[in-house]
């Protein structure tokens, strides 16, 4: 027996399911959450997010947002999620040269911090996009 | 009768064309409106989510204060006030203006305004209001971004104190025929500290509950906001559909009573062509 998961987006209801086992990265390190976890609220970084269940795995990119353990469920809020499948690799592709160049050449004005951000995220949703041939034959066996 | 049967004639055609427009006006809204209220449901968990752990988070520590939710002296307010790019949906607009004029035609000088939609930012523009920002163009389907670009701009406005409180107009959409415009307190938003009750779980906080509640309030008030935007988006649809359901059946209206003068005027020709060739014929015995 899992713990229920739900993960939502401002569009739609990710995810919505008992899992066994679910990994995220907070803003102060990677964070497994098991069921019977003591109730936690922290705010996420730029990561994965790694679902388990019976030794099955699914990963989905995510943009920001925060976790929130209570003793019912462990639910995810985020501004934005996506399965690897869902990602549009040449749009991140594009975000990420443009986001270098763009540290690369600092014009006047420029928002480091947004732009760094921004860069985090493309590497993020490329590199969850290549895991996904790995993880899809894992999941679906 | 006194207007010609090819008068009557015309009349009818240029309304039969005027109700095609409302008919396919009317068609076209009520899938916009369909596809509104789906996005609505959709964001909703979204909403719902993130209102229940901030209270949650302000149930641990009551105490907490945080300068987006503690009251100042108000000298500065802003509206956002959120209306169409477009018109012809009946009293959607102008109620939704109303609204937020009544509260601010009276302090004038003190108030910012953020207008979302062509039709609130034409209005008090003209008007010689304080426009601090305008979005347009996206109404009709707004992206949770748009309330971020609104939400990063009122909390910064905020923060510099330029600004002591922030309104919200929208309309609430409650059923597809009846919408309600609503007057929302955004910052500083303290009514969430009510309410606030049930105690026992202990919750941890990392870092710091401080640190939570700094990035769950501004969180939040981006959701309102995104909230506002879809209710209003599907609260136009609701409207437009609604007015131009009504225009269609004045349409047919004014065809059927035309076409009953047609008909008569077009006896009474007949008539008086009959009774002038009997006339004609009773001369000539």
């Amino acid at each position: 027996m899992g713990f229920m998961l739900k993960i939502v987006t401002p569009d739609r209801e990710f995810f919505s399911e008992e899992v066994d086992r679910v990994i995220v990265r907070g803003v102060e390190g990677d964070l497994a959450v098991l069921k019977n976890r003591a109730p936690i609220v922290t705010p996420l970084a730029i990561g994965k997010i790694r679902i388990l269940k019976d030794d099955k795995e699914r990963i989905a990119a995510a943009v920001d947002g925060y976790i929130s353990v209570t003793k019912d469920e462990t639910t995810i809020i985020t501004d934005a999620a996506e399965w690897p499948e869902e990602i549009d690799v040449k749009r991140a592709e594009e975000a990420k040269l443009r986001a270098e160049k763009r540290l690369k050449e600092r014009p006047e004005g420029l928002d480091i911090a947004r732009a760094e951000l921004a860069l985090k995220r493309a590497l993020n949703r490329l590199e969850v996009a290549n895991l996904k041939k790995f993880d899809d034959e894992k999941f679906n066996q | 009768m006194a207007e010609s049967t090819r008068d009557i004639k015309r009349r009818i055609r240029g309304i039969s064309n005027t109700k095609q427009i409302t008919k396919a006006m009317e068609l076209v809204s009520s899938a916009k409106l369909r596809k509104a209220r789906e996005k609505m449901a959709k964001s909703r968990p979204y909403y719902n989510t993130i209102y229940d752990n901030i209270k949650q988070v302000l149930n641990e520590t009551g105490s907490l204060g945080h300068p987006y939710l503690d009251t100042r002296d108000v000298e500065n307010s802003l509206y956002i006030v959120i209306t169409a790019d477009r018109g012809l949906a009946g009293g959607f607009n102008s109620n939704v203006i109303r609204k937020a004029e009544e509260d601010i035609r009276d302090k004038k000088d003190n108030t910012y305004l953020i207008t979302v939609g062509l039709k609130g930012r034409e209005y008090f523009k003209r008007r010689g209001y304080n426009i601090a920002g305008e979005f347009i163009g996206m109404t009709e389907e707004p992206n949770f971004s748009h309330a971020k670009d609104i939400g990063e701009m009122v909390m910064d406005m905020f923060e510099k104190k330029e600004i002591d409180e922030v309104y919200i107009v929208y309309t609430e959409f409650i059923t597809t025929i009846s919408q309600q415009v609503k007057k929302l307190k955004l910052l500083p938003s303290e009514d969430i500290r009510e309410g606030v009750s049930q105690k026992g779980t202990v919750i941890e906080f990392e870092p710091s509950p401080e640190e939570v509640l700094d990035y769950l309030i501004p969180k939040y008030i981006e959701s309102v906001i995104y909230g506002a935007l879809i209710e209003s988006s599907s609260s136009q649809q609701g409207a437009r559909r609604t007015a131009m359901e009504s225009a269609t059946d004045n349409a047919e209206e004014m065809i059927e009573e035309l076409q009953l003068s047609y008909n008569r005027a077009r006896q009474a020709a007949i008539t008086a062509e009959i009774s002038e060739i009997v006339s004609g014929a009773e001369a000539l015995k």
